[in-house]
């Protein structure tokens, strides 16, 4: 188990390092902060000093690496645009974006798991028909439209929320609304395909026929192994809490990390983009971990530390 | 006469298949008496299965499912399915043919057999665990006591299909069904676990329903077979009297396909052509395009099953004649 570990979190970090080495090569090869921060009327003495400052003279590959050394060192660089360091800078928004993620996640799980169990256990009627439409509309209308559309009538047109901003709890419904509804169509198409497939199980007519009622059946023995595959998308769900709202907090203008990640790629305030992408990936990579290891605890398949061959001679 | 344990009459299933209903199984009777052992043997799709499943009510809410199910002499189908969940393990226990997956992967084989006893003898969970031990014990699963806490991938298929056995005994149930107990597991395994069938039956005394594509498998340990063919049975005779005497050209068939141990080798007869689609079926007897012994009137009158003696029953208009296959064997 400690060895599965410590090779997944190697894994890990050559996945965080690729990240952050593309992200730095990208950014630098389309566009020039000094440019960008400045802009492009500044005075050619003033891009200058700036470039001089922050050391953006130095060929690619020295700056890259003397990045790397930074980072080795714990130090993620400073913001370009204020030159105050790059994880404060990043750090004060996460709590901002949580604020609507995780109300969010809990719409998601608690819709999107109750909306798939009931359409798989009343399959092919019109309950199943309206939880599926629900979901396809959910989830192949974009988030902005969504968004647009649900500040366009609860915002513009009834007045009851307002369309944009982060002043007051009332500012925070209509993103988590959009983030919810959205996740939870996902989830809810899941949870079905999962429950059909588990219902149709030879192990569920074992159920029956040794006499319990349906109920029983259902949530003692469909429900542990439906949770398996319904476990991962959670997972994902969980993994991306920090950085999954960039669209819907730029169509609400919610000043989390997800918004300050767009301006600082508009900006090429490269220190910042690269504090948010290692954050990302070092919450998404944790995520996935611990959904590996959870999974262990649920599918007793997967404890591979007992296996072994089979026992019991016949 | 004693009532009989169960007898069903005239048992008719339909599924829709497209929009159209397709019968499944056309009029099955069948009676079970206390403590008897019957093999009900047939191709896979000759309905064999669903006649069981249809009985005890497992096949999914969209079959139509029409007769008469009497357990001791009282109609049971007009119970709910709830209802029938009090019928089933306690009274009527059945199992399937691939016991690993029979088996739910994520719980332990203990907890699974604590369950049921816990469900048909109230016991708590403590005791249910003590009575689970007993009964790997009785299934002669060794090292009982720590097969327990064991998953079900971790058992071989033998011995999940005993710990199948082990859990269908638990509600000390009147009839087992046994549906192709022994199909997926290796063919030295087979005989033993028909084996502990045959034992469990004579200490238990509960009644035995073995299900098969096998006849040489249901020979051993039954008293009675019916044959079914087609969603039909086309023949029943006590065991001894339907090899001795078969008398439906199918049942002839069948055991000139089978291979004989001790008698002289010879080459084994296979029955031409396939079995019909049972949206497709023929007008007449459903065997007639594959029968040798087929005359005009088999193709276009159903044949009924009728007594042909005391205690055997045969669906054919040329029943006894002489069909190349009998005269082969």
């Amino acid at each position: 188990m400690l060895g599965y570990i410590a090779s997944r979190a190697f894994r890990a970090l050559v996945t965080i390092l690729l990240v952050l080495t593309f992200a730095f090569f990208i950014l630098n090869a389309t566009g020039d902060p000094a440019i960008l921060i400045l802009s492009a009327d500044a005075p050619p003495e003033a891009i200058e000093a700036f470039r001089e400052e922050w050391g953006l003279n130095a060929p690619l590959w020295k700056q890259y690496l003397g990045y790397l050394w930074n980072l080795a060192h714990g130090e993620l660089g400073r913001s370009m645009r204020d030159g105050r360091d790059a994880w404060a800078v990043v750090s004060e928004r996460i709590p901002v974006t949580l604020a609507i993620t995780i109300p969010a996640l809990i719409i998601k799980l608690v819709i999107g798991i109750s909306a798939g169990i009931v359409a798989a256990l009343w399959r092919d009627t019109w309950v199943d028909r309206l939880v599926m439409a629900f979901s396809v509309t959910g989830y192949t209308v974009p988030s902005f439209v969504l968004g647009l559309a649900l500040m366009l009538v609860f915002a513009v047109q009834l007045g009851w929320l307002p369309a944009a901003g982060a002043d007051s709890w009332r500012h925070a419904i209509l993103p988590i609304i959009t983030l919810g509804v959205a996740g939870a169509a996902v989830l809810a198409r899941f949870t079905r395909s999962a429950m059909l497939e588990v219902l149709g199980q030879p192990f569920i007519r074992t159920g029956l026929a040794k006499g319990l009622v349906w109920r029983a059946v259902v949530i003692g023995h469909a429900f542990p192994n439906a949770a398996i595959p319904t476990l991962t998308i959670a997972g994902f769900m969980i993994g991306s809490l920090v950085a999954g709202a960039v669209v819907v907090e730029s169509v609400f203008a919610w000043p989390g990390v997800g918004r300050l990640l767009v301006s600082a790629v508009g900006n090429r305030d490269l220190m910042v983009v690269q504090a948010i992408l290692l954050l990302v990936t070092v919450t998404m990579v944790s995520a996935n971990l611990i959904v590996d290891i959870v999974y262990g605890f649920v599918d007793p398949r997967l404890r591979t530390a007992r296996g072994g061959p089979a026992r019991g001679g016949t | 006469m004693t009532v009989p344990l169960i007898e069903l009459k005239d048992l008719t299933v339909d599924f829709p298949v497209g929009g159209n209903w397709v019968r499944a199984l056309h009029g099955v009777s069948l009676t079970i008496r206390r403590g008897e052992a019957l093999g009900l043997v047939g191709e896979s799709g000759s309905g064999k299965s669903v006649t069981w499943l249809a009985a005890t009510k497992l096949l999914p809410a969209k079959a139509r499912i029409d007769g008469e199910v009497l357990l001791d002499g009282k109609p049971i189908q007009g119970l709910t399915r709830d209802q029938m969940a009090g019928v089933r393990g306690k009274r009527v226990a059945l199992i399937f043919q691939d016991p690993t997956s029979s088996l739910n992967p994520v719980h332990r084989v203990g907890t699974q057999i604590a369950e049921s006893v816990r469900l048909h003898r109230g016991f708590d969970a403590a005791a249910a665990r003590a009575e689970a031990k007993r009964l790997l014990d009785r299934v002669h699963i060794p090292s009982a006591a720590r097969r327990l806490d064991d998953y079900p991938h971790e058992l071989s298929g033998g011995t999940n299909q005993r710990v199948m056995i082990a859990m269908a005994l638990a509600g000390e149930p009147d009839l087992l069904v046994a549906d192709e107990p022994t199909t997926a597991l290796d063919v030295t395994i087979q005989a033993q676990i028909l084996d502990l069938l045959a034992e469990m039956r004579r200490e238990t005394g509960m009644a035995l329903v073995l299900i098969s594509h096998d006849l040489g498998i249901v020979a051993d340990i039954t008293d009675r077979v019916a044959v079914m063919y087609a969603g039909r049975i086309v023949e029943e005779a006590p065991v001894d009297a339907l090899f001795d005497d078969p008398r439906h050209p199918y049942t002839q068939g069948l055991l000139a396909a089978l291979p004989d141990v001790a008698g002289p080798r010879r080459r084994l007869t296979a029955i031409p052509g396939q079995v019909p689609n049972p949206a497709a079926l023929p007008p007449g007897c459903a065997f007639a395009p594959r029968c040798p012994a087929a005359i005009s009137g088999c193709v276009t009158a159903i044949p009924s099953l009728d007594a042909v003696a005391a205690d055997r029953r045969t669906a054919c208009f040329r029943a006894g004649h002489a069909t190349p296959w009998e005269i082969a064997a």
